[in-house]
Order: structure tokens, then C-alpha cells, then sequence
């Protein structure tokens, strides 16, 4: 395949930045996304040009790492995956594609595609966790059973892989599905519960904090989240923000 | 020589050494634990685990991770699951039998005293787990599901789906949140160490690089733990994650840290094979598939052939015309042999000439027998007599997308093929290396002070690792180890005071950094990095893989040299040293590997002895099993850094099985 590529290509947070076009030939249709920028940049470096900088590690849809808003969809076209595990066969020959960073007020761009995502960890700072010690003098794992059905919704909810898709996709740049998943995970367990009001509050307070919008229920964060992600989830941090709301008074 | 090395194994009978080591060793009290510092490098699940629980205990903790947050370290993509010996399923396990699995798994090359800490620990992490919220898998009764895995058998393994490894490093990352939070952990994402400052003979500190702008800081403590993970990357294709480095475990020999038998590698049966010369990673199909599907090749060469060239397709091929090469060379274990025997197998048939894909790298996973078992047991279960083949075949596809539904999912989204329909196509490839830095008893490295953990040390699977072992491992370090261990090496330190990083050790070794890194920059060679680390890893491969001999071996210690000569002469690194750049921080990886490499080939032609994951050619039986040689080599072997990359000496820890006879692998 023969495609065009737009990338934005910014020198470090303060520079302005801009979309520069490079074409690039032979492309396979086998061949990932992020295989095909590996390409660009041994191209690039071939000419003695800079490459195209962008965040990637396993390459297998579960770090979280990679980001990358293309032709105007976080992690690109296809449904429930990451950019790494993205194909080139989702694209035609001749195809012109768009490569920007996810962009939100709360991850400001490092370099070219790459942002920083540090105001979700400072959000788990928060509350993001059980006050339990890890001496190994904790009760036995069986002690308390779990309906399978809260433990396995729960696990749903634990897949987030913080990558921030949810993010960048919303209008108004809201980080309620990163949010949600984390709290609902622990509230529907019973070793979450015990700080569950508590544990929203902070959260919650920290996200408004770091900047990130409001939730007006478009529902644009479920259809891109490559892990899906439910709004569910956002429901039930709400039923549960309220709760501690109500008792804090 | 080998004076030099004591593994420190307490005395006493060896279910006892733990729980006695545990009641004597020396403790620091909690006042002087705050004026403590202790550095931790990398935040996997041995290092997240440790970071967490040291400074519960009220160390001041400085965690490091190269990537932007602990939470994406390599740990995350472990999919199957994490042994422990709980016996929840009543099936006989117990403390001894995971300690013996694992023995005997490690082909016997492992030290039996931390094995069986690891196994005594085991039970421990499961609780502390679920206390901290991990959602593992659970049956109806809401109780912890086990499946089995990697050919034991009893059922020990515990797991949460197929991301068992996000799972529980979400845990260790919560824990470490928690600790952040209270101001008792200091994180510093996006920094890689680029050196150990080791100060009389202690280690000190690091040097880490501020990955985002390019600054370099020194940072002292008075322990240093390198939790940074394997270097399984050194064969560039790999089941790593692209960043996956050996670079603070190599500094750190440099420094005077043995490196222990590097040549221990384990090649994982199941990945998706290579599609062309632009692969930057290998997919792992997780270990479970070999339960339900068969493994073959064409039985006649022009099949094989004709397959390759697209003019045949394997559902056309009658079942006589296909070897099933594990069950008819294996009957009594089959497709379930333990994963270094059947990756062997695999490169033998297709070194025979019968792969099946273009690269001629590949054997069929069928699942065609599974599915037809499962549907007419479905059909017996629904009563319906008379169903037709495709009525069945439908039944039976079900049943298996509801067990390995996910990985189908993920094969079909990189191969576009259907596995459903056509026999999956597998090749081994790299994953996870036994080898790594020498440690004794408490975890310490030959350099004082410098602890290494997880997969970045040699401690617990000898010559080859079981599944759902290294998961394992890595929290019994961080969690229930470390913190006794680095407890007593401190103990002594309570007087030291505040480690100053002016210290002519701090300044030299960054002046040596930069040194290294202005020297890439300078360079402007032709070509890139990735060109010698795929060059590299062409070599590893093809001589220091599967299967390894004299002559290939030293055939590859002289290209090794030469690559790295080349590359340090026309490597060409873009930009400059104080900003983001992703190429220079592949340069100083690369550059260790292409020393590390060299040792790992030294190591595996010295080892003239097959056994677990080294296979050297000249010590098989006539039907082409590994044969070990415990007269000569029931050693550890750990080098020590010369200088000269081509002059390492070797010391040799020897191994003792008081508990266990030693018995040559038989799976036939
Ligand atoms: C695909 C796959 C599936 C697997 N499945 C299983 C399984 O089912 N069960 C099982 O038991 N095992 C499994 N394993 C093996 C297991 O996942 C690993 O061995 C284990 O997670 C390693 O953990 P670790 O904490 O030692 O290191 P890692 O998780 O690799 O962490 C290394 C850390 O070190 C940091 N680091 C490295 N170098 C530097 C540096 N120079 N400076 C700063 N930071 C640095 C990194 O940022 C990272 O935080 C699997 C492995 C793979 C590849
Ligand atoms: S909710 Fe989905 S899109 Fe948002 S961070 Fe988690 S995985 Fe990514
Ligand atoms: S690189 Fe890990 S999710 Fe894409």
C-alpha cells in the first residue's frame, strides 16, 4: 500500500506545533499500525530526520501505553483495541490518515505524540486502593466468598488500561469512565466497601482538580474505549457519590 | 574460587530455614527506618510489591520506572495465571509439591532452600491479593477457581481470565498508590537508571536519566534493589514489551554483580509466527490452547510444499497425511510436554523442511478434534441424538469460544484467518529468561547493598521455568522477602546518615553517562539502532537459540564482536542529550545487549550439558532428548566482569539436592 500520513508534530510542551505530511510506500496490510510508524521513522532517520516520537510498550493491548488520535478517533478506526493492535488492513491503498496525540487540558503534549497522562495516577493517589498492609497476616482468601457475578463485574471494570482514550474522545474532556472503573471495581467487592465513601470523594475531588470536564452522558468514552469499558460503571460511581455526599453533610 | 561466593543458606532442616531465619534476623526500628532510604528500580510486580511493603514498614522509598506510570510495566501483559500451593481443590498439592514441580521443572539447576521459601510464601500472596481487591476468577459458590497449568497435576493455578498479570500488578500499583499518596514513596516515572554508584564498595545510588528532558540526576539510598525485570529482548523478537531492557542488571555487573548462567532461556511453544521483516514483537497464545489442541505438520514433504505455496489448504489434507508429531514422538504426555520439549519439536519438523507458512516457521494448533468432542458431548447433554456433523461442529465451537474465546479474538485480529475454521498457525518464540544476576539467600547481589528481584535476578526456576511461576515469584520477593532480607542488611546502617550525591562515586559516574551518551550523539553514523539490535538478535537466534553447538556457538561470539564494533562506530542517533528522544534511550539499551549477548554465548558454549531451556546438540540421546550432566555442571554458573567483555571469569555455586534425587526428564 502507498498511504499519506498527516502527523502533528510538536518539539516539546511549550512549542506550538503543526501537521507535516509524509508519504510512505510499501506498506503491508500485515503489518500493525505501530509497525508501520516504525517504518516512517526508520525512514525518517535514514535521511538524518528526526523521527516521529510516540508512547508504545507491549504492543499487545494491555500496557496502556500507546496512544495516538487517528483520522479523528482515538485509537483509530476498528473497534475495541488499542492503536498497537490496530491493522494496516483497515486502511485502502491511496488512503490519506490523520495522526494527532489525545488531546485534553489534562494530558499536555511532551513531544509529537506524546502525552502526559500523570493526572490519572495522581487521581489513584487519591483513593485508588484498600488500606491493607501487605504483611501477609491478612485472612484467608477463601474467608469470604464472592457472588461470582459481582466478582466477575468487578473484574470488568478492573480491565481499564488507564490509556485515556475516554478522555481525548469526549467533547468536554471528562475522565468519569477512568474514574468509575476504578471505584466500581472496589465497591462491588466486599474489601472495597469499607472505604468506598470515602474513596470517591477524594477521587472525584482529584479529577475535578487536574482539570478534567464535566459528564454530560454522550456516551462517546464507551464507543472508543478499547476495553469496553461501560457506562454502567459511570452510573454507579454517581448512585455512590451521591451516597457519601449525603452522609458527609 | 568459588570462595567468593556464599549463598548464605540459613542452617537447619529445610522446611525449618524460613520460619527460623525469619525469628533471628536483625530489625531496624521504626524511628530509624525513617532516616533509611531505599532506591527501587522498576515497578513490576517484584518491584511495585517491594516498593509498597518497604514503605509501609516506614522506609523512605524512591521507586523508578521507564515507562509514564508503574502500572504499564512488563508485568501487565502476563495473561495465564500465578501458582500457589493453597490446595483449595483438594487434589493432593501441598507446600512440598510445588517446591518439587518446580525443582524438577528447573531441570535441577535451581537452589533448593529459596525454592522452597517460594513455595511456603505462595499461600500468603493469594490472601494478600483479594484483601487488596484483586477480582480473580471465582466459581458459583463464590469461592477462588485453580485451573491446571504447564502439565502439573493438580490444579494450583490462580487467575483472573487471561490478564492475570494486570490483575495483580493493578494490585501492587494500588498499594504503591497508597504509599505515594502518604508522601512515603517518591515515584519518579519516565527515568531510567543508567548507572550504579556503588561508594566502598556498597551500592549507593544511580544515575537515571529524566527521560522527558533529558537531564540526569543522582539519587543515593542506602540499599538499591534492581527489580527491572529480563532481558529476553537481547533476541530483538521477542514476547517482551519493546521497552523490556537488560540495562540496569548489566550496569550493575560493571559494577561488580556476578551475572548468573545468562544462556538460560525459555522459548515458548505458542506465539504467532513471524509475518515479515518489519515485526517488532511476537504474540504469545497463551499456554492453555495446548489442552484442547493438537499440534502437527504435513506428513509428506509435497504437501508441505503445496501448502506453503498456497495451493493446498490443511482442511484438505486427510488425517494419514498428518504427523502429529508430539503424540507420536511423546505418547505419554502429547501435546501437554513441557514447553522447552515441544518448541524443540517444532523446529525440528520444520528445520525437516515441513513448516507450513511462507517463512517455512510454523506448525498447525488444530482444534478440529476439540470441537467435534465438545459438540457431541453437547449434543449427548441436549438429548439430541440425530445431530448432524454441522449441528455438532456449531455445539462444539461454542464450547471452545467460551474457554479460549479472547485468544481466538486476538489471533483472528493479527492473522485475519478464522481459527475456528482453519488449524491456528504457532512458532516458539523468546520469553522469559532464567537467567540473570547472581543473588544469595536475602536477595543481595555479589555487590553489598545491590538486591535484585523478579525475573532480573537467577534465584528460583534453575534452567527452565514453569508457567505461572514467574508471577509468583515476583510478589514472594517484593512482598514476603525483601522486606526481612533488606531489613537485616540495613540493620547496620542505622548510623550512616544521609548518603551525600556529591560524593566523587556520584559525580564520576555521571560524568561516565554522559560520556556514553554524548559519544551516541557525536556519532553520526548511517544507520539506526534498531539495525544492529535486529543484527543482534539475527545471531542470537539462528546460534544461541532452540538448539545451540560448538561451532555455531563460536561462530556467534565472533559476530557479536563484530556487530559491536560496527555499531558503536556507525550507529547514527538523531537530536540531542536534554530532550525526549526514544532513539538515544534504544542506544545505551542496545549497547548492553551487544555486551550482554557476547556472555550469553560464552555461558552456553561452556555449558556442554543440555538441560531445561539450553539444548546443546552434542549432548542429546539417540532419539534427540536432552541429556544433562550432573557429574560436570550441577553448578550455577556466575560470571564476573573482567573489563574485557571477551574475558569474563567464572565462579561456580554448586548446587545441593539433599530433599530431591536427581533424575533425568523423561516425558515419553
Ligand atoms: C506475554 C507474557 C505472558 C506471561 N504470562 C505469564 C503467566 O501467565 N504467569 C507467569 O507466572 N508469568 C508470566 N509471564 C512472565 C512474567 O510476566 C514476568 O516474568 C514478570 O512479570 C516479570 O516481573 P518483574 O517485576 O520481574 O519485571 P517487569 O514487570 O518486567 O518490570 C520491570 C520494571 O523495571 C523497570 N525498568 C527496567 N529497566 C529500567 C531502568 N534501566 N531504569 C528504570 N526502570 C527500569 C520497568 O519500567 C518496569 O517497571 C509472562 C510473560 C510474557 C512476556
Ligand atoms: S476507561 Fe477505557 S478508554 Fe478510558 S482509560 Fe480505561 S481503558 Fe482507556
Ligand atoms: S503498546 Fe501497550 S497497549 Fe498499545
Amino acid at each position: 500500500m502507498k498511504l499519506t500520513l498527516k502527523i502533528w508534530r510538536q518539539k516539546d510542551r511549550n512549542d506550538k506545533g503543526k501537521i507535516e505530511t509524509y508519504p510512505i510506500d510499501n506498506v503491508s496490510e500485515h503489518m500493525s499500525f505501530l509497525e508501520m510508524m516504525d517504518v516512517l521513522n526508520e525512514q525518517l532517520i535514514s535521511e538524518g530526520k528526526e523521527p516521529v516520537a510516540f508512547d508504545h510498550d507491549c504492543r499487545e493491548g494491555i500496557c496502556g501505553m500507546c496512544s495516538m488520535f487517528i483520522n479523528g478517533e482515538a485509537h483509530g478506526p476498528d473497534r475495541g483495541v488499542t492503536t498497537c493492535q490496530l491493522h494496516m488492513r483497515k486502511f485502502n491503498d491511496g488512503d490519506t490518515i490523520y495522526v494527532e496525540p489525545f488531546r485534553a487540558k489534562g494530558f499536555p503534549v511532551i513531544k509529537d505524540l506524546v502525552v502526559d497522562r500523570s493526572a490519572f495516577d495522581r487521581i489513584q493517589h487519591a483513593g485508588g486502593f484498600v488500606s491493607v498492609n501487605t504483611s501477609g497476616n491478612t485472612q484467608d482468601a477463601n474467608a469470604i466468598p464472592i457472588p461470582k457475578n459481582d466478582a466477575d463485574k468487578a473484574f470488568d471494570a478492573a480491565t481499564c488500561i488507564g490509556c485515556g482514550a475516554c478522555v481525548a474522545t469526549c467533547k468536554n474532556a471528562s475522565a468519569m469512565l477512568f474514574v468509575s472503573a476504578k471505584v466500581s471495581q472496589f465497591a462491588l467487592l466486599p474489601q472495597g466497601k469499607v472505604e468506598a465513601q470515602q474513596r470517591v470523594l477524594n477521587m472525584v475531588e482529584q479529577m475535578d482538580k487536574e482539570g478534567f470536564g464535566n459528564c454530560t452522558n454522550t456516551g462517546a468514552c464507551e464507543v472508543e474505549c478499547p476495553k469496553g469499558i461501560s457506562l454502567e460503571n459511570i452510573a454507579r460511581m454517581n448512585r455512590e457519590f451521591l451516597k457519601a455526599a449525603v452522609t458527609a453533610e | 574460587m568459588s570462595n567468593v561466593l556464599d549463598s548464605k543458606i540459613p542452617e537447619g532442616p529445610l522446611k525449618d530455614k524460613w520460619t527460623n531465619y525469619k525469628s533471628h534476623v536483625d530489625l531496624v526500628n521504626p524511628a530509624n527506618k525513617r532516616s533509611i532510604d531505599v532506591i527501587i528500580v522498576g515497578t513490576g510486580l517484584a518491584g511495585g510489591s517491594a516498593a509498597a511493603s518497604l514503605a509501609e514498614m516506614g522506609y523512605n522509598v524512591k521507586a523508578f520506572c521507564f515507562q509514564d506510570s508503574p502500572r504499564r510495566a512488563h508485568s501487565i501483559a502476563a495473561q495465564g495465571g500465578i501458582n500457589a500451593a493453597k490446595n483449595y481443590q483438594n487434589d493432593g498439592d501441598s507446600v512440598f509439591r510445588l517446591f518439587y514441580d518446580t525443582i524438577k521443572g528447573g531441570d535441577y539447576r535451581a537452589r533448593e532452600a529459596n525454592v522452597h521459601r517460594l513455595a511456603e510464601v505462595s499461600a500468603n500472596i493469594i490472601d494478600q491479593c483479594v484483601a487488596q481487591g484483586v477480582p480473580f476468577a471465582r466459581d458459583y459458590g463464590g469461592l477462588l477457581d485453580n485451573r491446571s497449568f504447564g502439565g502439573t497435576q493438580v490444579q494450583r493455578t490462580f487467575y483472573a481470565k487471561g490478564q492475570t498479570g494486570q490483575q495483580l500488578l493493578l494490585g501492587a500499583y494500588s498499594a504503591m498508590n497508597r504509599q505515594i499518596g502518604l508522601g512515603k514513596i517518591k515515584m519518579y516515572n519516565r527515568h531510567e537508571m543508567l548507572e550504579l554508584v556503588v561508594v566502598n564498595g556498597k551500592a549507593r545510588g544511580i544515575i537515571a536519566r529524566n527521560l522527558v528532558t533529558g537531564e540526569l540526576e543522582r539519587h543515593s539510598g542506602h540499599a538499591v534493589v534492581l527489580a527491572t525485570g529480563g532481558y529476553g529482548n537481547v533476541f530483538f523478537l521477542s514476547t517482551n514489551a519493546m521497552g523490556s531492557n537488560a540495562s540496569a542488571a548489566w550496569r550493575a555487573h560493571k559494577k561488580g554483580a556476578f551475572f548468573a548462567n545468562p544462556c538460560y532461556t525459555q522459548i515458548h511453544p505458542t506465539c504467532i509466527p513471524r509475518s515479515g521483516d518489519y515485526q517488532s514483537k511476537l504474540t504469545l497464545m497463551s499456554e492453555s490452547l495446548r489442552n484442547d489442541g493438537r499440534i502437527w505438520v504435513p506428513k509428506n514433504m509435497e504437501d508441505a510444499i503445496a501448502i506453503r505455496e498456497g495451493r493446498l489448504k490443511p482442511t484438505d489434507l486427510k488425517e494419514e497425511d498428518r504427523d502429529y508429531y508430539l503424540e507420536r514422538r511423546y505418547p505419554a504426555f502429547g501435546n501437554l510436554v513441557p514447553r522447552d520439549v515441544a518448541s524443540r519439536a517444532a523446529k525440528e519438523r520444520c528445520d525437516a523442511g515441513y513448516g507450513v507458512n511462507k517463512t517455512g516457521e510454523a506448525v498447525y494448533l488444530d482444534f478440529d478434534a476439540a470441537i467435534m468432542r465438545y459438540g457431541q458431548e453437547k449434543a449427548n447433554l441436549l438429548h439430541e441424538t440425530n445431530a448432524s456433523e454441522a449441528r455438532i461442529r456449531e455445539l462444539g465451537e461454542a464450547v471452545v469460544e467460551s474457554k479460549y474465546g479472547n485468544l481466538f479474538q486476538m489471533y483472528e485480529k493479527i492473522v485475519d484467518d478464522n481459527p475456528y475454521k482453519t488449524p491456528m498457525m504457532i512458532y516458539p518464540a523468546v520469553h522469559y529468561t532464567m537467567g540473570g544476576l547472581w543473588v544469595d539467600y536475602n536477595l543481595m547481589t555479589t555487590v553489598e547493598g545491590c538486591f535484585s528481584a523478579g525475573e532480573a535476578n537467577f534465584s528460583d526456576h534453575g534452567a527452565n521455568r514453569l508457567g505461572a511461576s514467574a508471577l509468583m515469584q515476583g510478589l514472594a520477593d517484593g512482598y514476603f522477602v525483601l522486606p526481612y532480607t533488606i531489613g537485616g542488611y540495613l540493620a547496620a546502617d542505622i548510623r550512616t546518615g544521609k548518603i551525600s550525591t556529591d560524593l566523587p562515586e556520584f559525580v564520576e559516574a555521571e560524568n561516565d553517562v554522559r560520556r556514553r551518551l554524548e559519544h551516541f550523539i557525536n556519532n553520526k553514523g548511517t544507520k539506526s539502532v534498531d539495525h544492529f539490535h535486529k543484527a543482534l538478535g539475527k545471531v542470537m537466534w539462528d546460534n544461541v537459540g532452540m538448539a545451540r553447538n560448538e561451532a555455531g556457538l563460536k561462530e556467534a561470539i565472533v559476530e557479536i564482536r563484530r556487530i559491536r564494533e560496527e555499531f558503536h562506530r556507525d550507529v547514527f542517533v538523531p537530536g540531542t542529550i536534554n530532550e525526549f528522544n526514544p532513539e538515544l534511550e534504544k542506544a545505551t539499551r542496545v549497547e548492553d545487549f551487544l555486551e550482554l549477548g557476547e556472555l550469553f554465548a560464552i555461558d552456553a558454549l561452556h555449558r556442554t550439558e543440555s538441560c531445561g531451556g539450553h539444548f546443546r546438540e552434542e549432548s542429546q540421546t539417540e532419539d534427540g532428548e536432552a541429556m544433562r550432566d550432573d557429574v560436570n555442571f550441577t553448578y550455577a554458573a556466575a560470571w564476573q566482569w573482567t573489563g574485557n567483555p571477551q574475558e569474563p571469569v567464572l565462579h561456580k555455586e554448586h548446587l545441593e539436592f539433599k530433599e530431591i534425587e536427581l533424575k533425568q526428564r523423561s516425558y515419553k
